[in-house]
């Protein structure tokens, strides 16, 4: 698709008091052989320079088709985005040209993946991949390249750099690999980094690190980060604020401390409730009953109340606005001063 | 990074390590040499250098190879000059300087068994390089591109794999017949003919590798479309193109013999191996030597590449190993 608008990047330091990034009533659709599925359904956050925003939410919710929109790496076709502005530093990405949008990916908007081993180019030497954005973007000699890549590889804490430079992705460990894809999407130090699920294929000690190294790495940059998880665990250490989408909506934003003291809409509620915790051991886990919804045929109402242990009549035909709680705080369900208050279902 | 296991937390320039960073580092691991290659490629040679059908293969492509660049260090007899062919001696068996006996026209059949390689090998290697260029970089564009682009292109491979093969290269051979392009109208029309497979494998190939994580985190690191096409798509799509080109190779040398025998391929002075076998044909049964000597040879080219390529195949398929 051709955008027509002209190409100004994002200045570097930002306009005014705009935020480093904003999402303004997203919309994303994908066109399939069984009608609509409509991923995303207005979503609105932002994010400013040295905060990390945890997207919370389980699988089919939209957060990581968000994230792809934000990259500009959806498929288009069979992705559409009908609605919505994707503000960097002012500018709105789906209004810039395709070569623009290459500029700002990797250098100004970077991401990691879930997997670092499928999202390594398996036939080439992990030293050639990372010094690869530097020859590309910077335009440095292949030598030069390397010692960046070095370089990079100490900073996310690879033992013995420089041996391991020649090796392929595959002789990585799992933490390892993943601290690699973290160092190439560091490279180009970029003001937003978007962590997609980045310690779900790791084991738990090895996510600890992970995550630490993270939050290491953007106290040092001042980077804004997005963090993807459906990892309520992880998230607490990590996040300022948390966003929980569900069926393709926004139902929670929060900061992250009031979230976890008092949850304003009863799936963040349920979700916090199936977190295993030692003092209930023994007890059976607690798992919100039902299935999420069919984006291709979503409940009408308020998407999430076939599981709504606060289901009242008008919560199956009106949709719930996203209530302002305070400055900081909203919630999508009529019923949050309910859920709030911690009337027990 | 010290080379003993680290027991103790040791701190490194002004950066001191938490408890947690110390189970991150553990201590390099010495890994024995045998373990070196570790690419794809690079196993692919370490398997391949230990099968005894690539050996010989390698062996029998390497003398075919040496025949067809320095025929005379094998036959100190010329099959272009004229003198060397006396009609007299016509379909005699074997003596001494003429191993292989005497051809029809009384021309030495081993020598001109000899300087038959080179055609076939010349005829075999471009249109092999000419289709998988031509194929293989259309099939790049269109797995990759995907769209209209791919349609077009994949409606056309169609047309052309709809064409019998040894019909459409009779035609094609037939219809630029006077043009005086000597080998080359048989490289043409083999080419024509063929390019379509490589595209297939190609496209395929891409399309596999396209849907792939790295493909699209190299997108988010800000690769352009060129640079996604040419460094991480081709690169891992390129195997299964290798290989099928490997088999074609064999496959063109037999439809080049295929083509001379009819009478379309390589013309006489030319020497062709299936040219040969069509000379010989006749008086078969007077004189089968004539005919056994191309024959044998034919089938050991054909044979060797396409065992090649099965190695080359079976080396690059981790899941074969």
């Amino acid at each position: 698709m051709r955008k027509t608008s002209p190409d100004v990047l994002p200045a570097e330091g930002g306009l005014g008091n705009e935020p480093l990034l904003a999402l303004e009533d997203l919309h994303v659709e994908f066109g399939t052989r069984a009608g609509i599925v409509r991923a995303v359904n207005g979503v609105s956050y932002t994010l400013d320079s040295g905060e990390t925003l945890a997207v919370l939410g389980e699988s089919g919710s939209g957060k990581s088709v968000t994230a792809q929109a934000i990259m500009g790496i959806l498929d288009m076709p069979p992705a559409r985005i009908p609605k919505g502005e994707i503000r960097f530093r002012g500018t709105d990405l789906l209004k810039l040209s395709e070569e623009a949008r290459t500029q700002v990916r990797g250098q100004r908007i970077a991401m990691i993946f879930q997997d670092a081993l499928s999202a390594l180019n398996p036939v080439f030497t992990v030293g050639w991949q990372i010094s690869e954005m530097f020859r590309v973007h910077r335009g440095m000699s292949k030598r030069d390249g390397m010692a960046k890549a070095v370089e990079l590889m100490d900073k996310v804490r690879i033992p013995a750099a420089r041996q391991r430079l020649n090796d392929y992705p595959h002789q990585f460990s799992g933490g390892m690999r993943q601290r690699i894809m973290i160092a190439m999407a560091i490279a180009l130090d970029p003001e937003v980094l978007i962590a997609d699920e980045p310690t779900t294929a790791l084991d738990v000690t090895v996510q600890a690190q992970i995550m630490e190294l993270l939050a290491e790495l953007q106290r040092e940059s001042n980077m804004g980060m997005i963090l993807i998880t459906h990892d309520l665990g992880v998230v607490a250490d990590v996040a300022d604020k948390i966003a929980v989408m569900y069926g393709g909506r926004i139902v929670e934003n929060a900061l992250v401390h009031d979230i976890y003291k008092a949850p304003a809409h009863p799936y963040t509620k349920g979700l916090l409730e199936s977190i295993p915790r030692v003092d209930l051991k023994g007890q059976e886990l607690y798992a919100i009953k039902g299935l999420p919804p069919n984006l291709l045929d979503m409940p009408p109402g308020c998407a999430f109340h076939p599981r709504c242990p606060y289901r009242q009549d008008n919560c199956v035909t009106d949709v719930p606005p996203l209530y302002e709680i305070s400055g900081t705080r909203n919630s999508a369900c009529h019923y949050w001063r309910e859920v709030l208050d911690g009337d027990n279902r | 990074m010290s080379d003993t296991p680290q027991v103790e937390p040791v701190p490194q320039e002004t950066r001191t390590l938490t408890k947690d960073q110390v189970v991150a580092t553990p201590p390099p691991v010495k890994r024995p040499k045998e373990a070196r290659p570790a690419s794809l490629w690079g196993d692919a040679w370490h398997d391949l250098r230990r099968r005894p059908m690539f050996i010989v293969s390698l062996v029998l492509i390497a003398i075919l190879l040496v025949m067809s660049f320095w025929p005379s260090l094998f036959s100190s007899i010329d099959p272009f000059s004229a003198r060397t062919c006396e009609l007299a001696t016509a379909r005699q068996g074997p003596s001494p300087g003429h191993l292989f006996g005497r051809d029809n026209q009384g021309c030495d059949v081993y020598a001109r068994t000899i300087y038959g390689a080179r055609n076939s090998i010349v005829i075999g290697v471009t249109t092999t390089l000419i289709t998988a260029i031509v194929g293989g970089l259309l099939g790049l564009m269109a797995g990759t591109r995907g769209g209209v682009v791919d349609t077009v292109t994949s409606r056309i491979t169609e047309i052309f794999f709809a064409i019998p093969s040894i019909l459409g290269a009779l035609l094609i051979t037939a219809t630029f017949r006077d043009q005086d392009l000597g080998i080359w109208i048989v490289v043409i029309a083999l080419s024509i003919l063929a390019w379509p497979m490589t595209f297939r494998i190609m496209r395929a190939a891409v399309i596999t590798a396209r849907s792939q994580d790295f493909v699209i985190a190299a997108r988010a690191l800000g690769a352009s479309q060129s640079r996604i096409m040419f460094r991480h798509l081709l690169p891992n799509a390129l195997a299964p193109v290798i290989v099928i080109a490997t088999i074609n190779l064999g496959g063109f040398i037999a439809a080049e013999a295929a083509l001379s025998f009819l009478g379309v391929g390589v013309q006489s002075p030319d020497i062709s191996w299936g040219l040969m076998i069509a000379d010989a044909r006749n008086r078969f049964l007077e004189a089968p030597l004539p005919l056994v000597f191309p024959a044998v040879f034919l089938s050991i080219t054909v044979l060797a590449f396409i065992m090649m390529g099965d190695a080359v195949r079976d080396a690059l398929d981790p899941k074969l190993r």
